[in-house]
């Protein structure tokens, strides 16, 4: 019994035996091993492990890139294999689209594409501000670009704030955009220092023009949790 | 008017035969002769020839072992360890190498701690004794770190130990792990000076109106110390994970490689380095291929090569260009359409790459198989040689439980005759060359006693299984050898299984 090395969720350990099943159907054991040609088409088992293996790595905190490479490329070949086979057994994970290479993880789950790119873009985008501040100027051999090794880089990304940010913006971002503002642009939610309501009480002291701004926060946390905006008419503060 | 010479009779040495070098190379940078030793009816791994001359823990309670303390052994490990599986994960060797004389021995592991023994000096009284190793430093190199920036928390292990030659009294490494590379000098202190103006014997400060008189300190014996400083600290350069580090044949700069850039080090100059290789795509989703390892050529300084993760092998040239984006030989062996298969990339994957000591040969290791490229010839290796061909069968359970992945390390031994790597069930595997013979060995307590000859082993396949072999399914995959090492000209090897470091000799006759 071979020992595999990993966590032991009950999930996985179906998927090994599946995927044993899949070494036994694979094989002829009276055959020797190279004789044996492959099957053309993978099993859904071998799919899923596949997704599976990807979300797995997406998951860690600093993913390995050539076990995520690795595996993404054999996604690739497992889902060019199965795409133009129309007798495949169904595909747990969405609809197979026509396999277009930029295409096949978002295909099989949009959602860990976009995770993966998001993921990808945001290493390049941090990675990206720390080449910024060097010369791209080729200083001939043996010279290649200097990689500003200390501070100096490092001095941009503390500029750029907690990087968490990066994420978590993208997110916040994504919750609006589903939200119509259309109902709620009203003078309230024009800029602090140009007055906020038409009410009788105009040219706002600075106090009022906090509580303003509270009554703002407040407003906007209300559409983030996603209580009854409509119910509470949008009055000249609280 | 022509003297004849005379003929040059080499002293016998007590080593074998066919392993036999040349005496008075012993400078720290001499490569032996690339030219294959000449063949004896023996062959230098076949059967019966290699002997464990001792097993060394690394664990926090044990530091040494040798054959006469292994019944100790055997207690302490039952109250603390057991078995290897139940030794501390820090201790888990992450990299073994030898320097460049094989007097030290350094090794690294998962905790960032480094370990370097020191050879035994030969002696008239315990000649047997010689080719054992010691423990003669260790330090902690790497703590585990925190990068506030991104989150992340950077481990401590040691991926690789490169040793500089040595130019002074002292030893000099490089040691990295994922981020940071680090300059350590490892140096002996064997006096301490004494008699002080200012200061006491304890060391306190003396008030200056006392002293009366003033004397010479001198330098008193002491008992021997080793100390490790760390020298330089090269940091902040690499974003993703590094894998290699090399020393350039210049000794005046390195290059760390990590998935997806090189740079290259002047080792006075830590806080900048340039960038020599850079394969990041534009946009990471058309990420397909990562660099594996790196290394620089042993003679040339402005050769290297590096290894990806689809199989290929680059030759570049500084001299060529600053960013050596372009290579100057692409090495890459056609797929053989028989054997292809889903996971036909993942085992093309290089994990290791080295040059031969000769400067005209690199060897890749791959999942299955180990090969041997001439330099001068791109298109197909001139050896490959299969390592554990009966997994292929068992490619896809190797998948799910990630073993595939596994990056296996491959040496020469110093007459670049003789290639090693390792595999599953402590077992690792040795290819003479020349004779075309191969043999399984396998670094263990259970099977191994003091100084008894290592038995080859062997793995069915199918069919009838003989009494002393073991079948595939028998195998334990959670016992691997990734990380071996060959002393740089005797027949001296260590192997490292988890925490365990093992050192064999050829049996000397």
């Amino acid at each position: 019994m071979m020992l595999s090395k990993g966590l032991k969720r009950k999930r996985e350990e179906e998927r090994e035996k599946e995927a044993l099943a899949v070494d036994s159907w694979w094989l002829d054991p009276s055959l020797p091993a190279v004789a044996q040609a492959p099957p053309a088409v993978a099993s859904s088992s071998l799919l899923d492990l596949s997704v599976l293996k990807l979300h797995h790595s997406l998951r860690q905190s600093e993913p390995d890139l050539r076990h995520l490479v690795l595996v993404v490329n054999t996604l690739r070949r497992i889902q060019a294999s199965m795409a133009p086979e129309p007798t495949l057994p169904p595909v747990p994970s969405p609809p197979a689209a026509p396999c277009v290479a930029d295409n096949l993880l978002a295909s099989s789950d949009a959602a860990l594409s976009a995770s993966m790119a998001s993921l990808l873009e945001d290493l390049s985008h941090i990675e990206g501000l720390s080449q910024a501040p060097q010369p791209l100027v080729d200083e001939g051999p043996p010279s290649g670009r200097p990689t500003g090794g200390s501070p100096p880089s490092l001095g941009a990304l503390d500029l750029l704030g907690p990087a968490t940010g990066c994420l978590l913006d993208d997110e916040l971002e994504g919750l609006f955009e589903d939200i119509d503002t259309s109902m709620y642009d009203s003078e309230l939610w024009a800029p602090a220092s140009e007055g906020l309501k038409p009410g009788p009480e105009d040219g706002p002291g600075k106090e009022e023009a906090l509580e303003l701004d509270e009554a703002e926060l407040d407003y906007l946390l209300d559409v983030l949790v996603g209580t009854q905006a409509l119910e509470r008419p949008p009055g000249p503060g609280r | 008017m022509l003297l004849s010479l005379p003929a040059l009779h080499l002293q016998t040495s007590e080593y074998h035969p066919l392993f036999q070098l040349p005496h008075g190379r012993r400078g720290p940078w001499c490569s032996p002769s690339g030219s294959p030793a000449p063949l004896s009816s023996e062959t230098g791994c076949g059967e019966g020839s290699w002997i464990l001359v001792c097993r060394l823990l690394v664990p926090t309670q044990v530091s040494l072992l040798s054959m006469e303390e292994d019944i100790d052994t055997r207690k302490i490990n039952n109250s603390f360890l057991r078995d290897h599986s139940y030794a501390t994960e820090a201790d888990i060797i992450s990299t073994v190498e030898f320097n460049h004389t094989g007097e030290l021995l350094a090794t690294g592991d998962k905790g960032g701690r480094v370990v370097i023994f020191q050879r035994e000096q030969e002696s008239k009284n315990q000649v047997h004794r010689r080719g054992e190793y010691n423990v003669y430093s260790t330090f902690q190199s790497h703590e585990p770190e925190f990068d506030y920036l991104k989150s992340l928390e950077i481990e401590e292990k040691i991926n690789k130990i490169r040793w500089l030659p040595q130019q002074n009294a002292a030893y000099f490494l490089l040691s990295t792990n994922d981020k940071t590379v680090k300059l350590w000098k490892v140096s002996e202190r064997d006096k301490r000076p004494e008699g002080y103006n200012l200061k006491d014997e304890e060391g306190r400060l003396r008030d200056p109106a006392t002293i009366t008189t003033l004397r010479v300190p001198v330098l008193r014996p002491m008992d021997l110390m080793v100390e490790a400083t760390p020298r330089r600290v090269f940091a902040n350069a690499h974003t993703y994970h590094i894998n290699s580090i090399s020393v350039n044949s210049d000794y005046e700069t390195y290059m760390s490689a990590d998935d997806l850039r090189i740079n290259l080090w002047n080792f006075e100059i830590t806080n900048q380095s340039f960038n020599i290789v850079d394969i990041k795509p534009a946009n990471m989703e058309e990420l397909t291929e990562v660099i594996t390892a790196a290394e620089f050529h042993p003679h040339h300084c402005n050769s290297f090569v590096y290894s990806s993760s689809k199989g290929t092998i680059r030759l570049c040239d500084m001299r060529a260009s600053a960013l050596c984006d372009r290579h100057s030989k692409f090495f890459e062996e056609p797929e053989d359409p028989s054997n292809r298969s889903f996971f036909s990339e993942i085992i093309s994957s290089i994990s290791d790459v080295k040059f031969s000591h000769s400067g005209r040969y690199i060897m890749t290791r791959d999942y299955l198989t180990v090969k041997v490229w001439d330099l001068n010839m791109e298109n197909r290796p001139i050896e490959t040689y299969q390592v554990h061909d009966y997994l292929r069968s068992k490619l896809c359970s190797l998948y799910e439980n990630d073993c595939i992945f596994d990056k296996f390390e491959c040496v020469w031994n110093g007459s670049d005759s003789v290639i090693m790597t390792g595999s599953y069930n402590n077992f690792f595997r040795m290819f003479d060359r020349n004779t075309k013979r191969d043999v399984t060995l396998e670094a263990s307590r259970e099977n191994s006693k003091p100084r008894a000859i290592l038995k080859p082993r062997k793995v069915c396949v199918g069919g009838k299984r003989r009494k002393d072999e073991i079948s595939v399914d028998s195998l334990d995959f959670s016992k691997k050898i990734l990380h071996t090492a060959w002393h740089p000209s005797e027949n001296i090897i260590a192997v490292a299984a988890t925490n365990n470091l093992y050192i064999f000799q050829d049996k000397v006759n």
